[in-house]
């Protein structure tokens, strides 16, 4: 294949792989700071109840305590997104997961012993588990005011997501074909292979150093900083350091209750403070996804054209509200914009309950969504008497499209993502056969899309991300980034950009990441925008590099040529110094760099006129009045934060479609789903680094099955019944028994660095409909709730609703 | 109880004193300080601390610290030749993309190199069986598969 790029779009490995691969690089568990202590924290015993009494004195007794806290005898530090959480619960639990206590010790064991030994008297509250239950009258009040003191009346998260376009109620009454159905969603756990932790400390300034597992340092700084202020302590500053990150998938999103507690601590002890937690307590303390339920209605004309769309949804809050609160937003954008559409609405309520609180995980709402759009729109199809792949060509996003709520489509290859999944699966040859095997299982294909942001996504009032490109007297390139690598491939994806912007080898290129004190600002690693924005801001910096080196180049080049010309001679006097014109006057915009080699742009395969970067930059260094190369940049992409009022504006510089399907085999006595075949084709833009990118797509397609089929958080009362892997599956290899065909699809384009666009996310997002989708091709019955377990199918077969 | 056990960490004679209720785990990253073996769910189901003893990979967090007299345990650290030369099995991770996040690559990879060394040229059947108790929630194991397959070439390459 032939290329413009020298290392765009190749096979690297990963820089931080080969660390990795032997056991040294350090995550949060392997880190060791002198004197440090260990945290413990003491939860709730109950989903809703009053704390009358805590007595923490056998804690203090034991030897080894160095502190105990509690909502008594430490400051009040609230936290959140819409600040509704306490460090420490002072009047009431909300939650099973709620911190009552915390301890610091000498040693792991000690602490969980004080921890045991800390007795809290409760008195219990009637708790309400379900969201339409706590909306309806007279239901438990979850929090009696809100952040600011003023009563509440419900339990109803304030938040505003709501979008409406056209008129909906006449396209309703004018559509040919209707279809409505409602569909359900699942607690699921992000679960990272690491589990989350950090270590609080103080300088003797009283500025705090965190090192901790988060995708947002700089955002994380702030509301250390606040927690600080909180404290006392205000006008200090937090640095927070970002180890090696075990997987995060969004929980790095939000500051949690343990990190408070672990600055608490370590402010009370004057020592640093580490809190991991286990596998039991992070599945149960460390929140999950939203779960939803949807009532979705679709209708088109007597041409299968899509006329309106019209969805409710309500998300379970839990008990207190984390960033997690705004995926609606996200929602928003495919069931605005996916397929299109001119008449819509959204609505959504978000409601407290007893239940465990939820925040972000990769695809960010956007799952649920699809869940709801993609079962409904092959409903729909069906109605209208389509073939739902056709079905979907006819609606299908073009480029060059403004959607209803402002969204700027510019490249788009749904097209192509969904033919090439048609083609993978053998669409026309197998969907709506009824394909049975010899021992009466039954087979059927489905395939749902994806609407993803691609270009970022401006959430807050800055989008932006920071890049400090610092050359070295041996030409090697320091990448200072404010993203967060947590195992995505952001590093992998941005030495490669940067050598290819620069003119570098990607081996000469170091990326450093996860420090307030040294990098950049960056507004987090979130909304698949790692790579877009740094690659973007990278290759702003490199232009600028290049001008100094070149600038530089026009003052050193020649002479340089020569001296190297004439040692060469004084070395050997049988040398023949080439005839070169060593006084010529050379201009910066007369030279190119490729691969650590600066030549002349007119003259690239002259034998004698070219020098190695570092002979620039030496020249550059040692001199008198010499001077270095430091470049920087600050990407912010071309995009809006949405208008509260309306929920319109181009969140993003781009957007990403994606197709997956699945051929599916369902055995009709058992019940049991069994993936046969599974094909993921994705809108990239343009393949930065091929082996990163097939990683991340694989990734997410596993991950998405998991959700599909096997992946529950089961809770009973407020209460997690299954914190461990044996209980909560994952899937692990041998369940990956199908091929998984990935096609990305480049669209090469203009706002992307190298064309490319975000593919974080995406991975998962369309799964769980389209093995849904494939079942009713199957069996004939439409799963509506996730995950789809042997027991629904059965259910679904004997006509029940599920 | 404390009881003082011997025996052969990556092909050097060591020796600690243990209490009973210590898992071999424990004794790794905090006796030795060899933190390559991570602990992911300290109940043996996730299979991120696995080591092997005497060429076998077993979970080290259900291992007791006290069972491990007289026996040879090799980490991930104990692949690493001399001048960091990694083991094939570590280098085709590292080039297949075998690896993302890290967090389940050294199990994984002890879990890889047990399967070659009873069973030099697996099938992807038996690559995903010898890492069945090996969980990765970032690659969807379809590269991993890629990464055991060759390092099993590489090493019948250098066998031969």
């Amino acid at each position: 294949m032939t290329t413009k790029y020298s290392f765009i779009g190749t096979e690297a490995a990963r820089p931080d792989a080969p660390d990795k691969a032997a056991g040294k690089a350090v995550y949060i568990h392997d880190l060791v700071r002198p004197g440090m202590l260990f945290g413990k924290i003491k939860y709730s015993e109950h989903a809703h109840a009053r704390i009358k009494r805590i007595d923490t004195s056998r804690a203090e007794r034991l030897p080894g305590v160095r502190a105990v806290l509690t909502g008594d005898n430490s400051p009040q530090v609230r936290y959140g997104f819409i600040k509704d959480n306490f460090v420490f619960k002072r009047d009431k639990v909300r939650q099973y997961r709620d911190e009552v206590a915390a301890v610091a010790a000498t040693d792991p064991d000690i602490a969980a012993e004080a921890v045991d030994l800390i007795e809290v008297e409760y008195e219990e509250l009637p708790g309400v588990f379900d969201p339409e239950e706590a909306l309806q009258e007279g239901a438990p009040l979850i929090h009696d005011t809100d952040a600011r003191g003023k009563p509440r009346k419900d339990n109803l998260v304030p938040v505003p997501w709501r979008f409406a376009a056209g008129d909906v109620e006449k396209a309703k009454q004018e559509a040919a074909y209707v279809a409505e159905d409602a569909f359900e969603t699942q607690l699921i756990q992000q679960s990272c292979m690491g589990t989350a932790g950090c270590i609080a400390e103080f300088d003797l300034q009283n500025n705090l150093i965190m090192h901790t597992k988060t995708q947002i340092p700089f955002l994380a700084q702030n509301d250390f900083n606040q927690a600080l202020a909180a404290m006392g302590l205000k006008g200090k500053n937090t640095r927070v350091i970002v180890p090696t990150l075990g997987g995060s998938f969004g929980t790095g999103l939000d500051t949690h209750g343990y990190e408070f507690i672990a600055i608490l601590l370590a402010y009370k002890t004057g020592r640093p403070v580490k809190i991991v937690l286990g596998r039991e307590e992070e599945f149960v303390t460390l929140s999950p996804r939203q779960p939803t339920r949807s009532r979705i209605v679709q209708g088109c004309d007597r041409d299968g054209k899509l006329t309106f769309r019209e969805l409710h949804m309500i998300l379970d809050n839990g008990a207190y509200t984390s960033w997690g609160a705004t995926t609606p937003s996200v929602m928003m954008l495919p069931v605005s914009s996916i397929y299109r559409v001119p008449n819509v609405l959204y609505d959504t309520q978000i409601v407290y309950t007893n239940n465990t609180y939820c925040q972000a995980m990769r695809g960010y709402g956007n799952p649920q969504a699809a869940w709801a759009l993609e079962g409904n729109l092959d409903h729909l199809a069906e109605e209208a008497g389509i073939d739902p792949y056709e079905f979907r060509m006819i609606n299908r996003n073009i480029p060059d499209d403004l959607t209803p709520m402002g969204l700027n489509i510019t490249t788009c290859g749904h097209k192509e993502c969904l033919e090439t999944v048609a083609d993978r699966l053998g669409w026309k040859e197998k969907r709506g056969k009824g394909e049975k095997t010899e021992d009466g299982k039954a087979r059927g294909v489905g395939m749902a899309s994806l609407f993803h942001v691609g270009g970022s996504g401006r959430v807050y009032r800055s989008d932006g991300t920071g890049i400090i490109m610092k050359l070295d007297d041996f030409g090697n390139v320091s990448v200072i980034a404010g993203g967060v690598e947590m195992g995505q491939g952001f590093e992998a994806s941005l030495s490669l950009a940067s050598a290819e912007a620069l003119g570098v080898t990607p081996g000469k290129v170091k990326v450093v990441t996860g420090d307030t004190a040294t990098c950049p600002w960056d507004v987090g690693t979130h909304a698949s925008r790692g790579a877009f924005t740094a690659c973007n801001a990278a290759i702003q910096a490199a232009r600028l590099a290049r001008e100094k080196i070149f600038t530089l180049a026009a003052e050193h080049f020649m002479p340089r040529i020569q001296y190297k010309e004439k040692r060469k001679q004084k070395k050997d006097p049988d040398y023949r110094v080439p005839d070169l014109d060593f006084e010529r006057a050379l201009q910066p915009s007369d030279f190119d760099m490729k691969e650590d080699v600066v030549f002349l742009k007119d003259e690239p395969g002259h034998p004698h006129l070219h020098l190695r970067l570092e002979e620039i930059l030496r020249e550059a260094h040692y001199k008198e009045q010499g001077t270095m190369i430091v470049t920087e940049a600050f990407y912010d992409p071309c995009n809006q934060m949405l208008d509260m009022k309306t929920c319109r504006g181009n969140l993003s510089a781009t957007y990403i479609f994606g197709t997956q399907g699945a051929e599916v085999e369902v055995d009709t006595e058992t019940g049991k789903v069994k993936v046969l075949r599974f094909a993921a084709a994705h809108d990239v833009g343009q393949v930065l680094n091929r082996q990163t990118i097939r990683g991340q797509i694989y990734g997410g397609v596993m991950t998405g099955i998991g959700y599909a089929l096997c992946e529950e958080y089961k809770a009973d009362q407020g209460k997690n019944l299954n914190p461990n892997f044996l209980d909560y599956k994952i899937l692990s290899a041998p369940d990956v028994d199908f091929p998984i065909d990935v096609d990305c699809i480049e669209t090469h384009d203009e706002e992307g660095p190298f064309g490319a666009k975000g593919v974080g996310e995406p991975g998962l997002v369309p799964t769980a409909p389209a093995i849904a989708n494939a079942v009713y091709d199957a069996i004939g019955v439409r799963i509506h709730s996730l995950p789809i377990t042997p027991e629904k199918v059965l259910k679904a077969l004997r006509g029940e609703a599920v | 109880m404390k009881k003082l056990i011997s025996f052969t960490l990556n092909g050097h004679e060591v020796s600690a004193e243990v209490e009973s209720h210590r898992m071999l785990l424990e004794l790794l990253r905090e006796t030795f300080d060899l933190k390559g073996t991570k602990p992911g769910c300290g109940q043996g189901e996730c299979g991120a601390c696995t080591v092997l003893v005497d060429g076998v990979n077993v979970d080290s967090c259900l291992y007791p610290a006290f069972e491990i007299e007289g026996k040879s345990v090799t980490t991930v650290e104990g692949l690493i030749g001399e001048g960091n030369r990694l083991h094939p099995v570590q280098k085709s991770f590292v080039d297949r993309g075998g690896i993302q996040c890290g967090f389940c690559s050294p199990g994984m990879i002890m879990s890889a190199t047990a399967l070659l060394k009873e069973n030099p040229s697996p099938s992807d059947e038996e690559i995903k069986r010898g890492i069945s108790g090996n969980l990765c929630r970032c690659t969807g194991y379809v590269q991993i598969v890629e990464s055991v397959r060759d390092a099993a070439e590489r090493m019948r390459e250098n066998a031969g």
